[in-house]
């Protein structure tokens, strides 16, 4: 949460949408809201865009395919061939069941890594989190500056959406 | 807001009381933070002491010996194989839960998938341990691996099935176990956020910093549907590949090309059964009713009716082919498997994975919850059964009459199957304890009721201010 930003704690994942809304269409800047379970619809009401994890993911077990596909390839044709049963040192539909393996544990992998590093979850992390939003409340955090909009008048609009409580960031 | 005939169109709730969330919160966190009950000590004690004697037998084989066991020349695979293939399979349902029906959006599924990603973990560890066991030598268990070595270095081979295992097995257990961390996160920081002193300190390094913000949200939803999409066909190849350890080769009775898609069904069959034993134990330990409701039950018999039909055909389509093949090996060994001298196990594993199940057509039995738990323990016997019908069974008669051997399990090997339900239960009633046993957050989701009693209360109390 940035400095100079208004939060408004809310008991109801609809007062928290409709709180968004009017924010968003008077022009002010919603800094993040939380809550205790993923709400449907707040990513288009406040504008994230779509997660690109599945890029991530993608490549990630494209890699797993080709090294474990070249990792195969290199040592049973190359580094030492081996007569097994006089298979062809390349049996490349012999080496699908490991490549696959491969590409779902680095698609995996990456994609878990990658959720870590970009929402900056780490072990240990101590983060300022809104009292009870892991348990049954709502917040929304609005920037207090960058709007034409008294900042005298946020604490007004969260309440008339039914705000618990309000309270100017760095206040407490 | 609510009027009656709106609500009579719709499905009952997927979560009884008529819960809030902070209600499912107080439920699940509840029994963690509160001394384990006397049932949990017992069934704990139960539990410790079959692994007890599962460490007493293994410690006893690995020191003496593969010689402790009843295989010989002709057998060379039994109890071991066989539990670990029965385990792998109890681990599908888990991944079948919480993947595939999270992409099918089944919403009943948010009460169970915790617990059943759980027992996916335990169970493959219960899989993973007998055929490391099984090796004799368990110190040099490594060698399965591909890292340079001073012998060459010499590679391991690619072609066996019995190291796509290696990479199945360990794939598999990788990424159930991110799954099912990822999973927990957020619940975690709800006990983090309700807990001081030590066990905040834990639960603070284990959620990551985790604090709901919708943005983190957003991505946290993506990167589950992505491990979904990726455990749903993982789960699928796992048990395929363990399959292909007998369907390569060229013993009757194991090489058949219906394997692969016969003991992935079994799997899941096996699974759930487990899956909704575990359910009826735990709803009723830890007082779970609201959550874990009759509708649950009957969603998870009618998957079980539905996979044991399968499992069935999958049977026939077994006995058919090796008629049909006209090929006289394979059709001596079904005929051995039906009338052999294991022709009595052939006959369990029919009773309880066929003809059980079926019982639960019925909605009286499907309503009658100790009839549902006899129902599942058979299914997991015969789902025993058949794995040991298929690997004993099929090695006692090859081709050669003069190598025929007979195998009788030494109480050695009943010691290490024995241990393997010591660990895995130990495994689970520890979770019981220490995590938070229903995803939290995905019931909260699921609690249509409550959000708008929550709405409409407060929009009362503003008016009645007002």
């Amino acid at each position: 949460m940035t400095r100079l930003a208004q939060v408004g704690l809310f008991e109801a994942e609809e007062h928290l949408l409709a709180a968004i809304a009017e924010s968003r269409s008077r022009g002010l800047v919603v800094v993040d809201a939380y809550s205790p379970y993923p709400i449907h619809g707040i990513d288009e009401l406040m504008g994230i865009r779509r997660s690109r994890l599945t890029l991530v993911c993608f490549f990630g077990g494209l890699l797993g395919l080709s090294l474990g596909l070249w990792f195969q390839y290199w040592s049973s044709a190359t580094d030492w061939p081996l007569n097994v049963g006089g298979k062809p040192f390349d049996s490349l539909p012999a080496f699908m069941p490991v490549g696959f393996e491969l590409t779902v544990l680095f698609g995996g992998l990456s994609t878990a890594l990658a959720l870590l590093v970009r929402s900056r979850l780490w072990p240990g992390k101590r983060g300022s989190t809104p009292p009870g939003v892991t348990d049954d409340r709502f917040a929304l955090v609005i920037a207090r500056s960058n709007t034409d909009l008294p900042s005298s008048e946020l604490p007004e609009l969260l309440r008339r959406h039914g705000a618990l409580d309000v309270w100017r960031e760095g206040d407490r | 807001m609510h009027t009656e005939p709106e609500a009579a169109n719709l499905a009952p709730p997927l979560i009884g009381g008529g819960k809030m969330p902070s209600d499912v919160t107080r439920d699940v966190c509840g029994p963690l933070e509160r001394r384990p009950t006397g049932m949990w000590w017992l069934a704990f004690a139960g539990a410790a002491s079959l692994l007890a004697i599962g460490i007493a037998a293994v410690w006893y084989q690995v020191a003496t010996g593969i010689g402790t066991w009843g295989l010989n020349r002709t057998v060379g695979w039994g109890f071991d194989i066989t539990n670990f293939v029965f385990w792998v399979g109890i681990g599908h349902a888990g991944t079948l839960i919480s993947a595939v029906l999270l992409l099918f959006r089944q919403k009943w599924r948010t009460s169970i998938n915790r617990s059943a990603e759980a027992m996916t973990i335990f169970a493959v560890i219960c899989a993973g341990l007998y055929p490391v066991i099984h090796m004799g030598r368990p110190w040099l268990a490594f060698w399965v691996f591909p890292y340079p070595n001073f012998r060459g270095p010499l590679w391991v081979n690619w072609r066996s099935a019995l190291l796509w295992d290696v990479f199945a097995i360990g794939t598999y257990f990788t990424i159930s176990l991110v799954f099912w961390y990822v999973g927990m996160i957020p619940d975690l920081a709800t006990l983090r956020d309700r807990s001081r002193g030590l066990r905040r300190k834990i639960t603070g390094l284990f959620s990551l910093g985790w604090n709901g913000s919708a943005r983190t949200w957003s991505r946290y939803e993506m990167a589950c549907v992505l491990l979904a999409s990726l455990a749903t066909p993982l789960v699928v190849s796992v048990h395929s590949v363990v399959s292909t350890d007998f369907a390569t080769s060229v013993v009757p009775g194991w090489h058949t090309t219906v394997l692969p898609p016969y003991f992935v069904i079994g799997a899941v069959f096996s699974g759930f059964a487990m899956v909704l034993m575990l359910m009826l134990i735990a709803r009723r330990v830890m007082s779970f009713e609201d959550y874990i409701t009759s509708a649950h039950i009957g969603a998870m018999c009618k998957v079980l009716v539905f996979t044991g039909s399968i499992v069935g055909l999958a049977y026939a389509t077994e006995l058919f082919t090796a008629w049909y093949s006209g090929s006289e090996y394979e059709m001596f060994a079904f005929s051995n498997r039906l009338r052999g001298p294991m022709g009595w196990a052939y006959a369990v594993m029919v009773l309880c994975n066929v003809v059980a199940p079926q019982l639960l057509w019925s909605r009286r039995i499907r309503n009658s919850l100790g009839l549902v738990f006899l129902i599942t323990v058979l299914v997991n016997i015969g789902m025993w059964f058949e794995r040991f019908v298929i690997i004993a069974g099929s090695l006692q008669r090859d081709y050669l009459p003069s190598a025929w051997s007979d195998y009788v399990p030494t109480s050695v090997e009943f010691g290490a199957l024995i241990g393997g339900f010591g660990l895995f239960f130990t495994l689970f009633l520890l979770f019981c304890r220490f995590l938070p046993m229903i995803s939290m957050f995905e019931v909260k989701t699921v609690l249509t009721d409550g959000h708008e009693r929550a709405a409409s209360e407060s929009d009362a109390r503003e008016r009645s201010v007002a």
